[in-house]
């Protein structure tokens, strides 16, 4: 009885002091740390905000090659099938009939897994898309370990950097579902070409509709209520990982700062060298290969202006394989534990 | 789009040289670049900007203007000298070609000069970013045409292929290519290189309606364009049989001259050829 009611004492107090760390602002789901917190894959949000942008305008147009339903471009199809073109499995033909849409005043969005699109037709992006400054929006499915049991050829870990690299072409990894549906109406409401990544596994939906969402600007999810030891930057459903690892941390008494870097093209500089520069030393958490993706982004930025120490979690210049997401994101090193260990890790090297 | 008339033909005919002559000058002026391509169809070009397009120089952006997608963008100075000739920009801008700062870049840039409706260079894409704009004049209900202008090398391309299995598909037919069938790519014949023949059976296969025409006869594209227009059906495909380096004898049908500019002396004796031919451009059998 006693120890029962000793365990009660100790456990939910420092619950409380942990979900102040949450910055209020964002509006983060009351449920954040519950075992019953809703679940969605950010592929769902896409379809919602695909036909939420259909509704809003008209010039809204669909694109898909063979995979309707699994890159959640169904509804839009199904609602506006005067709007919705399906190319078969073409990704090639799927980018450049969405370039000449997209210079006649059409919005096109255009639907595949990440490792065929923009993986295999990067070239078509580039010259008639990027270059060509064609207004269309690219989303990229399917993208991370996470997909699982497909396997290593579905896995798209490299999507960010060769997406990044392209002058004229903005990257956007929405956390969760609700801000995939976010971001998706506000890619047709911006002139320009947007790559949009999304992921398969349902992943807990951890913002609410009054979660803040601007593209370019990073959102501090967590922050400590005194001096921070390093920032975790992260971008996609990988995210929730950097909040529960910072609440691990917080118990150990060091403390973060957690950012949202949902827009990792344009990136928000300046937002991240504040933060970077208070704490001195910057952690970045993404499901992509540790060069290129976002991790890249903001090593470049803190060579140019801040260097400071610097680890990054993500995949290690290897190639996925088949397994459930969970056991992936164990085994590949991008579970809590992981982005713990790279924030000791960081703060030995300060 | 109007019949042809004697004097219209004669008309189209000489402005074909004149877009050679200019071709040779930029050329040589640039100091690379290619040569039998845009040669080669400068009797389309000019048949296309000068007769069958409904386009107004002074207004490029114009929304109803009908599209010129130039899939092959290597043979860009040949559209780049019907753009100028037909008012786009000043004739003395054409020597700027392939230089810093110029509009005229090596590959065309739609973002660089009025009048160029897509960027192109790297092959094989073209058609389907005709379709793209077929598609959007569809949902528009606009009666505006989409032409698109390809070569024979880049249906090598898996890219090609699949944007005429869509258009088949989708039976776009406010939307009509023309194929530079020349017979060369860099590299050598395409026959040699890479087969593509039977090409008429290939497209009819995919549900297009096709067309063979010679090339350098003006009244030959116009009846075919006006066929490919009375098509409600299927989109069209107008097999263009043309010469790589038609005007120059030392060119003519030499894939050697592909992908390389005359020097002085070259372009010099081009040009005399080329005053002296005026409108007789004609293949021999017409």
């Amino acid at each position: 009885m006693s120890l029962l009611g000793r365990r009660s004492k100790c456990l939910s107090p420092p619950t409380i002091v942990y979900i102040n760390m949450l910055n209020p602002d964002t509006k983060p789901n009351p449920k954040i740390f519950e075992e019953d917190i809703e679940m969605a894959p950010t592929r769902d949000g896409y379809g919602l905000g695909l036909v939420e942008a259909g509704e809003r305008n008209k010039n809204v147009v669909a694109l898909c090659a063979d995979l309707t339903e699994s890159t959640r471009a169904e509804s839009f199809a199904k609602k506006f099938p005067e709007r919705f073109f399906e190319v078969g499995v073409a990704e090639q033909n799927m980018a450049t009939i969405a370039a000449g849409l997209g210079v006649s005043g059409k919005i096109p969005f255009i639907s595949s897994y990440a490792t065929f699109s923009p993986g295999r037709n990067w070239e078509q992006i580039r010259t008639t898309i990027s270059y060509n400054d064609s207004n269309v929006k690219i989303a990229g499915h399917h993208a991370g370990i996470s997909v699982g049991p497909d396997g290593a050829t579905h896995q798209a870990l490299e999507d960010i950097a060769t997406m990044r690299v392209m002058a004229n072409m903005q990257v956007w990894v929405p956390c969760d579902a609700i801000e995939a549906r976010k971001a998706t109406v506000a890619a047709a409401k911006i002139w320009g070409p947007i790559y949009l990544r999304f992921g398969r596994e349902k992943t807990p939906v951890f913002t609410t509709e009054k979660t803040p969402f601007l593209p370019g600007k990073a959102e501090v999810f967590w922050s400590p209520k005194g001096k921070a030891d390093v920032l975790i930057a992260g971008c996609g459903s990988l995210l929730y990982n950097a909040l529960l690892a910072a609440r691990e941390l917080e118990k150990e008494k060091i403390h973060v700062y957690v950012l949202n870097s949902h827009t990792v093209k344009p990136l928000d500089e300046h937002r991240i060298l504040l933060l970077a520069k208070k704490a001195g030393a910057v952690v970045t958490v993404e499901e992509h290969q540790i060069t290129g993706g976002l991790g890249g982004a903001v090593a470049e930025l803190l060579a140019r202006r801040a260097p400071m120490p610097m680890e990054f979690v993500g995949m290690e210049n290897m190639f996925g394989e088949s397994g459930s997401p969970k056991e992936l994101i164990k085994k590949y090193n991008m579970d809590v534990r992981d982005i713990v260990h790279a924030v000791k890790k960081v703060i030995k090297r300060k | 789009m109007e019949g042809l008339h004697e004097e219209k033909t004669k008309y189209l005919e000489e402005m074909g040289n004149v877009l050679r002559e200019d071709v040779i000058k930029m050329l040589v002026e640039a100091g690379s670049g290619h040569s039998a391509g845009p040669l080669g169809m400068a009797d389309i070009f000019a048949t296309m900007y000068f007769h069958i397009l409904s386009h107004n120089p002074k207004k490029p952006e114009w929304p109803e203007r009908d599209r010129l997608v130039l899939s092959n963008g290597h043979i860009c100075p040949i559209q780049y000298a019907a753009l100028a000739r037909a008012g786009y920009f000043k004739l003395e801008e054409l020597m700027t070609l392939r230089k810093l700062n110029s509009r005229l870049q090596g590959h065309p840039h739609r973002k660089s000069l009025p009048g160029v409706e897509t960027t192109s260079g790297p092959l094989g894409s073209g058609l389907s970013q005709a379709i793209g704009m077929a598609l959007a004049a569809k949902l528009d209900h606009a009666r505006k045409r989409i032409y698109c202008l390809m070569s024979d090398g880049e249906h090598q391309e898996g890219n090609t292929w699949e944007a005429v299995m869509f258009a088949g598909k989708n039976r776009l037919s406010n939307l009509t290519a023309i194929l530079d069938r020349n017979n060369i790519q860099i590299d050598g014949y395409t026959e040699e290189i890479m087969p593509l023949e039977p090409l008429k059976a290939k497209y009819e296969a995919f549900n297009w309606h096709v067309l063979e025409i010679d090339g350098h006869n003006p009244e030959e594209l116009v009846d075919a364009v006006a066929e490919a227009i009375a098509i409600f059906e299927k989109p069209t495909m107008i097999i263009a049989h043309t010469i790589p380096g038609k005007g120059v004898s030392f060119m003519e049908r030499k894939y050697e001259w592909h992908g390389k500019p005359p020097n002085k002396e070259e372009a010099a004796k081009a040009l005399r050829e080329l005053r002296t031919l005026g409108d007789r451009i004609k293949s021999e059998h017409q």
